[in-house]
């Protein structure tokens, strides 16, 4: 038999084939099929329009309002509520609203609705996060959500694979984020178009579960179709407590075929930062120069995990925001807003003067809770910075990680944590 | 099918948020979306553009968000067709699934002027520029694909297979 990538196998299984190559055009099983408050509805709208009654399987559809919610203004209220009613008259086990709701992305995984192996389809083109657990998880439109809502199935073409070989011991202070910014940055933001991103290597190993979702979830901005890490112990430690379903190990042959396959040495890389307006438009930290920043964003289906709270909290101990910046925080879900609570961390924020938001996507996708105006720089560990994506067509955003976010928000000039400590 | 108009011409890696902010995501009428196409890269675009005309651009259109909202706004503008070198993948999946044709098409951006005369062949995938008399053949849309244009997009083709 051909061998095949982690990739391959997944949609292989899920296509009830033996073997798939790239190119070749399947219908899938879908495990997972997501859709929010922006997508949903029109998912929705097109599931009725051909006379459809009920979704394939309740328990696999799942629906989270997070990008304009708590509702922003009476338009998004009324896209909230048809996500509601379409829950509970399909009796959708996984619908969360209100208390319950959190940035998809780092939900999903958090409350182990997505497991190890799993094919998942979203009409959010962060699904790709998941790949992080060793699924194969894609982007798709409404359309394609209401397709797999009916019939639990989607097509889908074989995807070539990059493989991207990491060497080395990370630096200091280095992320999952930044190895994606590493290499979005050296490809560009349309170099892995159409193609499966697969991360390897002993730093990848040795990355926790929240930054290796952290790296999987901007697979699509390089242009991929998916990024996945193959499931190993860490993945093992972190899904064995909450997975709600079997779950699958899937891993590469040694001999799989790749597309392309580029290496790199961690010795290179420090934490990077992504100038306006293209995620590829990455710089050391130490090469900045001096940007001076308006408003810090931690927080989204990026950054917004318990780890990343953690390192900012650590820096910000005992620190104050500068006068001239806003520091918004946002929990991405009510598990880790409350363990932040719990961990002291909302005590150190509110004194360092920052304020915190409920979990939502919010400014990520210039929603709402902290609008850019023209002008205005914002730092934010997000995953996008197209111009006016977080207001003003005329307002720039930079991307990097949490510790140079807080570095960033205390120094109100764009820093790395290493600024904090010299006096 | 055979579509004739104005060429748009827009560069490359123009993003979802360029074709549609994310402030306008919170309706789905192609009218209202229509208004606010392409509002930060050319003001000029939404209240100027005439049924029929045509977006040339460069590289990568479409990248960003899964947003059905972008080719919803673009058809909802009047746009018959979408020539680029290539696509983000989501929004080629979105527009074969809303029925708004675009074709994958090399060398037509580079001597296409704002204005200029357009005339496209979706049977043949010829793409030609009258103004300046230069044609091109664009990359064949895949039968799979095919099939589902011809089936009326992705939800009447799950229709007609009997699956609701
Ligand atoms: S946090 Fe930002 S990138 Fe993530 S799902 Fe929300 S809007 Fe999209």
């Amino acid at each position: 038999m051909r061998p095949m990538t982690i990739t391959e196998k997944i949609l292989a299984k899920h296509a009830g084939k033996k073997s798939v190559q790239p190119g070749e055009l399947i219908n899938a099983k879908v495990d997972i099929a997501l859709g929010n408050d922006i997508t949903a509805p029109i998912a929705i709208k097109q599931f009725r329009s051909i006379g459809a009654k009920k979704v394939f399987n309740r328990n696999k559809v799942v629906l989270v309002p997070d990008h304009f919610t708590p509702n922003k203004d009476i338009k998004s209220a009324e896209q909230c509520k048809v996500l509601r009613e379409f829950a509970h008259e399909q009796k959708i086990s996984h619908y969360y609203d209100g208390g319950d709701a959190g940035v998809e992305h780092a939900l999903l995984p958090e409350q182990g609705v997505v497991v190890p192996g799993d094919v998942v389809i979203g009409a959010d083109s962060h699904t790709c996060t998941y790949g992080g657990l060793g699924a194969f998880s894609t982007g798709v439109g409404s359309t394609d959500l209401a397709a797999a809502m009916i019939t639990g199935e989607l097509w889908f073409k074989v995807p070539e694979t990059i493989k991207f070989v990491f060497k080395g011991k990370l630096n200091k202070w280095v992320t999952g984020k930044d190895l994606i910014l590493h290499i979005i940055g050296d490809i560009g933001v349309d170099g892995a178009l159409y193609r499966a991103m697969e991360f390897t290597g002993k730093p990848i190993e040795r990355l926790s579960m929240d930054s290796r979702l952290s790296l999987c979830n901007m697979a699509i901005e390089a242009g991929a179709k998916c990024g996945i890490i193959a499931p190993d112990a860490v993945t093992e430690a972190y899904v064995k407590t909450r997975a709600e379903r079997k779950y699958k190990f899937y891993a590469s042959d040694p001999d799989a075929e790749y597309a392309e396959v580029r290496e790199y040495n961690c010795a290179d890389i420090e934490p990077k930062v992504a100038f306006p307006h293209l995620p590829e438009n990455t710089k050391n930290i130490s090469q900045v120069g001096k940007v001076r920043i308006d408003q810090v964003v931690i927080g989204s289906c990026t950054n917004g995990r318990f780890e990343d709270l953690e390192v900012a909290a650590k820096l910000l101990k005992g620190k104050k925001v500068s006068d001239h910046v806003r520091l918004i925080i946002i929990p991405a879900t009510p598990k880790i807003y409350s363990d932040a609570m719990e961990s002291g961390f909302f005590k150190t924020f509110l004194k360092a003067g920052a304020i915190i938001s409920p979990p939502t996507c919010g400014p990520c996708l210039g929603g709402h809770m902290g609008i850019l105006a023209e002008g205005e720089k914002a730092l934010t560990t997000t995953n996008r910075n197209f111009a006016g994506r977080m207001g003003h067509p005329k307002s720039e955003v930079y991307l990097a990680n949490p510790a140079v976010a807080a570095a960033t928000a205390v120094k109100g000039f764009i820093a790395g944590p290493e600024a904090l400590r010299k006096k | 099918m055979k579509f004739k108009g104005s060429a748009w011409k827009f560069g490359a890696d123009i993003n979802t948020d360029d074709i549609i902010p994310a402030v306008y995501l919170t309706t789905t009428d192609p009218k209202e979306l229509a208004k606010k196409c392409m509002e930060h890269l050319d003001p000029k675009f939404a209240p100027n553009v005439k049924k029929g005309d045509v977006i040339i651009a460069d590289k990568n259109f479409g990248c960003g968000s899964s947003r059905e909202h972008a080719p919803i706004a673009i058809k909802g503008s009047g746009i018959s067709c979408v020539v680029a070198p290539s696509f983000a993948r989501i929004f080629y999946r979105n527009s074969f699934n809303m029925g708004l044709p675009i074709l994958e098409c090399d060398g037509i951006f580079k001597v296409t002027k704002p204005g200029d005369k357009i005339e496209i062949d979706m049977d043949t995938g010829t793409v030609t520029n009258v103004t300046r008399k230069k044609s091109f053949v664009a990359t064949p849309v895949p039968p799979f694909m095919q099939d589902l244009v011809k089936a009326g997009g992705l939800m009447n083709s799950i229709k007609k297979r009997g699956l609701v």
